[in-house]
């Protein structure tokens, strides 16, 4: 309780600092050019202020708003999510993330965190999961919404602990296989694949630099971050919403959240990660 | 199993490690079209129709960019054959129109419709093409100096067009979009660009 307390107002002045010039304008267009360097200062400022003191990540916000609805009995069954299963039991959420995603038996596929958050509201609290997906990422300034809220408050309840998925079994090697089939596929007007933009080292788009995500070191580093703060839309980005965010710079439709899809790209990607300390929520630029 | 089997066999042969070859096997090319699919769900034909990849994605898709002898020549004849030529055969527009095309990255993403202005050709995100624009990727190949270095001569502004129209006709299951064959931009935008990296006034030969 104490912790949560210095956590609040830590966060709440940077949120002040932040609202009083620190050039990160709400209303951020997705990669804009003009705002890249001040974007760029916002976020180096944001990182030392993190070395000073580490509750002072908005995203924490959002983590103590996520156990709060873990916790909260709500939908047509008004039940908390206490009994969700994360993979390690029912209602066991320290260290659960590190392992993810992995096959459950109940759902009969491969789950990353928030494809699994989901499934526990529609399973426990009865929520129309349907209606969820028709807008499941917040738009620049708004706040990630409440699945991504619960994976962040997950995600960090695994923090310190090396990504270790359960992959190894028949379900998760397929998965990773699609995972890494979808990563390389081109398709879309602009001939895109994920392989496009990060199959190699040291290379930027504009000024951003991109991760080469199917070189373990890399991914280990870039992917042990999310969900993440991000500076230049304000607001937490969970890993579906960044697939999400991904394809649509490849001119591609919008990606469903939870698809087969999106958890075999996350799968494949945390793979890669695997051995990576874990240090969610991060930040990015 | 049996093709398993078979490269185990011959890894074995050639004394490699089994290990090396004993993984499972990939999707299928159908299995993975199918989880496309029900990825995007609820589309129309125009959109429907980006999920696929064409004749010359799949090659390169098959073959990860790297396409043999016989399919490197078969896409590169494809290419050629998807050039369309301005009429009066000039091939150089605006290099001042060409800059403002190379920075701009609209166009095509899911939120840019009802479009809100034209299209553009986003070579910034991959090239670094002018010493005023510091703010460059580094995916493609540095274009400074694209036109001088060339002596402005006709067939390399032949060439730098259709590189743009489709840059497989030069480089087979080439990283670069194919913008005047798949639609991104229009023969006018395109010979705006031209006329950025070939045209001695821009600021790329300058
Ligand atoms: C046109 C280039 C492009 C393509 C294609 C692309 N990305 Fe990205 N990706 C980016 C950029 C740019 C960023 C950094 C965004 C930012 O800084 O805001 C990024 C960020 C990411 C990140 C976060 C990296 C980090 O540092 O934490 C992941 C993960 C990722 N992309 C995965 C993918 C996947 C999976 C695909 C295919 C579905 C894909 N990307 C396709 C450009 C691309
Ligand atoms: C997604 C990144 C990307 C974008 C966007 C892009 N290019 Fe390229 N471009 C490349 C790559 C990569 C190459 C290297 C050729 C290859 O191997 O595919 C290239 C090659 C070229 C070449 C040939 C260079 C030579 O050796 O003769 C020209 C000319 C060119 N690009 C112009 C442009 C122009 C003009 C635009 C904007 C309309 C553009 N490019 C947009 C990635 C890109």
């Amino acid at each position: 309780m104490q912790k949560l307390m210095t956590r609040k107002i830590s966060t709440v002045a940077l949120a002040g600092a932040l609202a009083a010039g620190l050039a990160l304008a709400a209303a951020a267009p997705p990669a804009g050019a003009q705002t890249d360097e001040e974007t760029q200062r916002g976020l180096e400022r944001f990182r030392q202020m993190l070395r000073e003191d580490p509750w002072a990540n908005p995203a924490l916000l959002d983590a103590d708003r996520g156990e709060l609805l873990w916790t909260t009995a709500a939908g047509p069954k008004n039940a908390t999510l206490e009994d969700c299963d994360l993979g390690l039991g029912p209602g066991v959420v320290d260290g659960a993330f590190a392992q993810l995603p992995r096959y459950f038996e109940d759902a009969g596929r491969v789950m990353d965190v928030e494809t699994r958050i989901l499934w526990c509201m529609q399973e426990l609290q009865g929520v129309d999961v349907a209606a969820y997906v028709k807008r499941p990422h917040p738009s620049g300034g708004q706040p990630v919404k409440d699945v991504g809220a619960i994976a962040t408050w997950v995600a960090n309840r695994s923090e310190g602990e090396p990504f270790a998925p359960v992959l190894d079994d028949a379900a998760g090697r397929a998965t990773v296989a699609m995972g890494e089939a979808l990563f390389n596929r081109r398709s879309g007007p602009f001939d895109f694949s994920c392989a496009t933009c990060h199959s190699a080292s040291g290379q930027r788009i504009r000024l951003q630099e991109l991760p080469h995500l199917s070189q373990p070191e890399e991914a280990q580093v870039a992917i042990a971050e999310w969900p993440a703060y991000r500076v230049s839309s304000t607001h937490v980005m969970t890993m579906q919403h960044r697939m999400y965010d991904c394809y649509w710079q490849m001119r591609m439709p919008q990606l469903e959240m939870g698809s087969e899809a999106s958890v075999a790209l996350i799968a494949y990607l945390v793979d890669k990660a695997a051995g990576g300390e874990i240090a969610a929520p991060g930040i990015k630029r | 199993m049996r093709t398993i089997a078979f490269a185990v066999a011959l890894a074995l042969a050639a004394g490699l490690p089994a290990a090396a070859f004993a993984q499972d096997e990939g999707p299928s090319t159908a299995e993975v079209d199918a989880v496309i699919e029900a990825a995007f769900p609820g589309l129309d034909e125009e959109w429907a129709a980006r999920l696929a990849p064409d004749e010359t994605m799949e090659q390169c898709n098959a073959s990860a960019n790297v396409p043999s002898d016989a399919v490197f020549e078969e896409i590169r004849a494809r290419a050629a054959g998807t050039i369309v030529y301005p009429d009066d055969g000039v091939l150089v527009g605006s290099w001042e129109n060409g800059e403002k095309l190379a920075q701009s990255g609209y166009g095509m993403r899911f939120s840019d419709y009802p479009p809100r202005r034209e299209n553009g050709g986003n070579c910034y995100a991959c090239h670094q093409l002018t010493p005023q624009e510091v703010s460059y990727g580094t995916l493609g190949p540095s274009l400074m100096g694209y036109g001088k270095l060339r002596d402005y001569s006709e067939e390399a502004v032949k060439a730098a067009y259709e590189k743009v129209y489709n840059p497989h006709m030069a480089f087979p299951c080439s990283m670069m979009p194919r913008f005047g064959t798949n639609g991104v931009l229009t023969i006018d935008q395109i010979k705006d660009i031209v006329a950025l990296l070939m045209d001695p006034a821009s600021p790329v030969n300058r």
